[in-house]
């Protein structure tokens, strides 16, 4: 049996914590509300490693409508269109089930976007693997594909790209972030607000069940017992993962957008992390409002389900909607043709006044509406008043060692053909099982820079507009320097836009980090986010949503620093798609941006995906250079808006180099191509595979024009080649038949999944 | 062909984009709730793609239950030009209006991706305007979409010229190469591939437009 003063701990609350939580109420808390608050002050929930540092980044600009805070960030992207976006982690999930661990990531991230208003229009998943030679990881990552497959699929919404990343470091942890983008009419713009007395809180959707409940297991190992109820928790009811269902999603939304269309929704808010008890405190603590939950008005799945689980059941496919009484029948009948489930679990109440006179919003559980209060605790005390920590930092005192252990001086041993060979993998075996097409807007799909969209879909106002999203991260630069590498991650995230012809116009970002009571953890968290509020001003981004996933370690060791950074950006006009990685035969090839790195060393290998192939984790890699940045990333953007508007362009080809360096990046047009090309010689090993973002490649009919407009906008360019022949030869170091580069890279990933075909 | 109905079951999700597709080429479409009994004023019925009713059990087994399939039945028996895409054909043959079935593809992967049609037959609402032999390039995007038939039906199909569409080269591991049929008369006409998903060169491909462009141009049989 566990005394009360245990049980907070077992519940994840420090012994100050719980002191805290003793002044907000004047009292002890009884069982159920240390529950609420033990879930609501969870890392998870309330962000208080983070949020301290988080606020350093630039949130605001003239088009943004909702910044972070919110369920999803929102724009305004032009023509009476609001756009919103939001990138989530499911990763601890998805290590354990990834198959339902995937699939409710995507069913997460679209409630999100719905719930403002939003139809969710287009879902991206960057995933980290360990490697693929482990059989284990050739599970997860089929079990993870096919569980976004299954889901996005079926729920009805396009997974337009993505990253895959294999690195050992995430062998007994991988990350499985979505992110997902909606547009809506502007003015359907919704919040999660719960406003006027006497209206009703309508939970939306599933029933509630014991799955997912957070920190059961942890209640059920404290083993206490209590006049909640809680007594009931055993063994035989551990939760599971979460199951989704796509179907039940699907008709969710339809409901969702359709209670909204006909004005019939105050205020909705999702069900997510922490369930319930979530989204009633959260939406009363915006609205400065109490609510009244009648824990027996919650349909539930399971019989003899106590307060505390219907509170913080995590069970999928739910929304909470705020609305008048008037309307309940109208609503209910919605709801009906949709087969959804609508009930009424709340009411907004009065909040009361404090002692000094300020009014606070309670959130009272209840068992019947008019039955007793099993729990009475300010909405706001949950929600937003969780104790923030600033942990110990520290620079890892082995970093310097492993910066001075720099590959960039190797020798190389082996070939360039080899080792370009080597780079080489097509993800098509991954995307070709999502739906990509649906709505009709993919003008460009997986595999490419960036996606691209047509800015359409049911409901929305007449545009021919488009909207270009990428993600990107560089753990292995991270590694090395997680403020830089964070930086240059948004650079690479806004060169990919550039090569679609869209202009930047907003970040999200999903922190992947290990355990933060590790100094050196919370010392690349801080790093990180300084090196991406660099960026973003320099580049005039604003931060507008954004997850902190920490805990990423296992066995004591943390991940590499992960923080993938979405990018949205805006196609003023779009009408025919951009020239993508195909050049024609006779066609110049040139290098955009600057030939050598700002930094200690002009081709710095330190990070790249070359050094790391041979097992070389140190060195430095290059700095965040703003000055020649912007220009490049402005002059590309307008080459490439210009034949997406409809435009005359000489320009065939474009793609900006990334990982795998020039080298890379050639590999990939001539096996998107099929077509030769033939380069001058560069500056050895480290010029081919070097990467730092800021160059592409690019293709052009008419070199002396081309020159002409660089020339004029202050880029610099090197003009690389022909594309003629069928061969890939660089200078002296690279000669392969285009046969082998298209052969290599289209079966590499299939190969080593050992997929049967 | 003024008006074209839109099935929309609950858990489809391609009708938007069968409504814009109709309008691209000038027609009026309308969405149809399953429940509905009456298709009357209708010229033509399209059953988009989709999870209708969740593909529980399997796809199209439950669909063909809803309501609006009696009203189908009767519109396609009067000779009215209905066009099944993907989830559409799974439950066109679920429902009888097909015959054959669409199993799991060969790779026991979902396949979203270009494919290249060769058109076998002109005999049907879909295909009457499209050349024989012509190639067209259309997406897929299933899992089910391996058609299959006991022979004595593959013999009739042939026989009557029902295989409309076949895949240049075949992704699913379908019988014959078989991406399309239509029923004896040509009025029921069942797809895999996404015609109304390459109506447009922005978007990677028009040549959906001249299969759909028939479609609209079918009038109701005497």
């Amino acid at each position: 049996m566990s005394t009360p003063e245990s049980l907070h701990r077992a519940l994840g609350l420090s012994d100050d914590e719980f002191g805290d939580i003793k002044n907000v109420l004047g009292r002890e808390p009884n069982h159920l509300e240390l529950a609420l608050y033990g879930v609501m002050w969870s890392e998870h929930c309330s962000y208080k490693s983070s949020r301290l540092h988080l606020r350093r980044l630039p949130t605001t600009g003239p088009h943004v409508l909702v910044g972070p805070g919110e369920n999803a960030g929102v724009i305004d992207a032009g023509d009476g269109i609001a756009v919103a976006i939001r990138i989530e982690s499911h990763n601890h999930p998805s290590a354990i089930e990834p198959y339902q661990g995937a699939a409710t990531g995507v069913g997460g991230i679209l409630r999100d976007i719905f719930t403002m208003g939003a139809r969710p229009l287009a879902v991206m998943d960057p995933l980290f693997f360990g490697e693929l030679s482990d059989a284990r990881q050739r599970w997860l990552v089929e079990g993870v594909v096919s569980g976004i497959s299954g889901y996005g699929n079926s729920v009805g919404v396009p997974t337009i790209g993505g990253e895959l990343t294999f690195d050992d470091c995430y062998a007994a942890n991988p990350l499985v972030n979505v992110l997902c983008v909606g547009a809506l009419p502007k003015e359907r713009l919704v919040l999660g607000i719960a406003s006027g007395v006497g209206n009703f809180a309508v939970l939306l959707g599933s029933r509630t069940g014991r799955d997912g409940i957070g920190g059961v297991s942890v209640l059920a190992s404290a083993g206490f017992s209590g006049e909640d109820g809680a007594t009931s928790i055993d063994d035989a009811k551990r939760p599971s993962v979460q199951v989704g269902d796509p179907y039940e999603e699907k008709r969710l939304i339809e409901a969702c957008l359709a209670l909204l269309d006909d004005g019939l929704v105050l205020g909705i808010q999702d069900l997510g992390g922490a369930g319930l008890v979530c989204a009633t405190s959260e939406t009363a603590a915006r609205g400065a409002v109490g609510m009244d939950v009648d824990v027996t008005a919650v349909p539930q799945r399971e019989p003899n389900m106590v307060p505390y689980e219907i509170m913080t059941s995590e069970s999928q496919e739910r929304m909470l909607a705020i609305i008048a009484p008037e309307n309940l029948d109208a609503v209910s009948a919605l709801c009906a043709k949709w087969e959804v489930r609508a009930s009424v679990v709340g009411r907004v109440v009065e909040p009361v006044l404090d002692d000094e006179g300020n009014a606070v919003g309670m959130l009272r559980i209840r068992n019947g509406f008019d039955g007793e209060i099993l729990a009475n605790v300010p909405a706001k005390s949950l929600a937003d008043e969780a104790p923030l920590y600033d942990r110990p930092r520290e620079r890892p005192s082995t970093l310097d060692a492993v910066l001075a252990d720099d590959p960039t001086l190797d020798e190389p041993e082996g070939s360039a053909n080899d080792d370009l060979l080597d780079l080489l993998v097509d993800p098509a075996w991954v995307y070709r099982q999502y739906d990509s097409q649906l709505f009709l807007n993919t003008v460009v799909g997986p595999g490419r820079d960036a996606a691209l969209l047509r800015l359409a879909g049911p409901g929305l106002p007449h545009s021919t507009r488009g909207i270009a999203l990428s993600t990107d991260s560089n753990p292995r630069w991270c590694a090395l320097d997680p403020r830089v590498g964070t930086a240059l991650s948004v650079a690479e995230g806004v060169a990919n836009l550039a090569c679609v012809g869209a202009k930047a116009k907003a970040v999200v970002n999903c922190l992947n980090f290990g355990n933060p009571a590790h100094p050196s953890v919370m010392w690349q968290l801080s790093e990180s986010i300084d090196g991406m509020a660099e960026a973003c001003l320099a580049l005039d981004l604003p931060v507008i949503g954004g997850n902190v996933s920490l805990y990423n370690e296992s066995g004591g060791s943390d991940i590499d620093p992960t923080p993938v950074i979405g990018l949205l950006g805006v196609v003023d006009e779009l009408v025919a798609p951009p020239p993508g990685w195909g050049w024609g035969e006779g066609d110049a090839i040139v290098l955009v941006g600057v030939r050598r790195a700002l930094g200690v060393q002009p081709f710095p290998l330190g990070g790249s995906r070359w050094a790391t192939k041979r097992g070389r984790r140190g060195g430095v890699i290059s700095s965040f250079d703003a000055g020649s940045l912007r220009p490049t990333l402005d002059f590309v953007t307008e080459e490439i808006a210009v034949i997406c508007a409809g435009g005359e362009s000489d320009v065939t080809a474009v793609h900006d180099v990334s990982g795998g360096g020039i080298a890379g990046a050639l590999g990939e047009m001539v096996a998107a191509t099929s077509r030769g090309v033939v380069v001058m010689d560069l500056e050895h090993h480290g010029e081919l595979f070097s990467e730092f973002p800021g160059r592409f490649i690019m293709a052009t009919s008419n070199l002396d024009a081309f020159l002409t407009r660089a020339q004029a906008s202050g880029v610099a360019v090197t003009t690389l080649g022909i594309c003629e022949g069928d061969r890939l030869r660089v200078g002296s170091s690279i000669d392969l038949p285009v046969e082998r580069i298209v052969v290599k890279r289209r079966d590499a990933l299939e190969d080593a999944l050992e997929v049967l075909g | 062909m003024n008006r074209v109905g839109v099935v929309v079951f609950p858990g489809s999700n391609c009708e938007y984009d069968a409504v814009l597709a109709m309008e691209t080429l000038g027609t009026t479409a309308e969405l149809v709730w399953h429940s509905v009994t009456d298709l009357s004023g209708y010229d033509g019925i399209i059953l988009p793609g989709g999870f209708a009713h969740g593909d529980y059990l399997r796809p199209g087994a439950l669909a063909r239950f809803s309501p609006v399939m009696d009203a189908v039945r009767s519109f396609a028996n009067d000779g009215g030009p209905v066009l099944g895409i993907c989830n559409g054909f799974q439950v066109l043959t679920e429902a009888g209006l097909l015959p054959g079935a669409l199993q799991k593809n060969i790779g026991l992967t979902f396949l979203c991706q270009p494919t290249t049609l060769v058109v076998t037959s002109q005999r049907s609402v879909l295909t009457s305007g499209a050349q024989i032999d012509q190639e067209l390039v259309v997406p897929i995007n299933h899992f089910s979409g391996s058609y299959t038939c006991d022979d004595e039906t593959y013999q009739g199909l042939r026989d009557n010229d029902q295989i409309v569409l076949r895949y240049k080269s075949n992704p699913n591991g379908s019988r014959d190469d078989i991406a399309g049929i239509a029923n004896e008369r040509g009025n029921v006409v069942g797809l895999m591939p996404h015609p109304e998903r390459a109506m447009s060169t922005l978007l990677g491909s028009a040549d959906g437009r001249v299969l759909l462009e028939s479609f609209v141009a079918a009038h109701v049989a005497a």
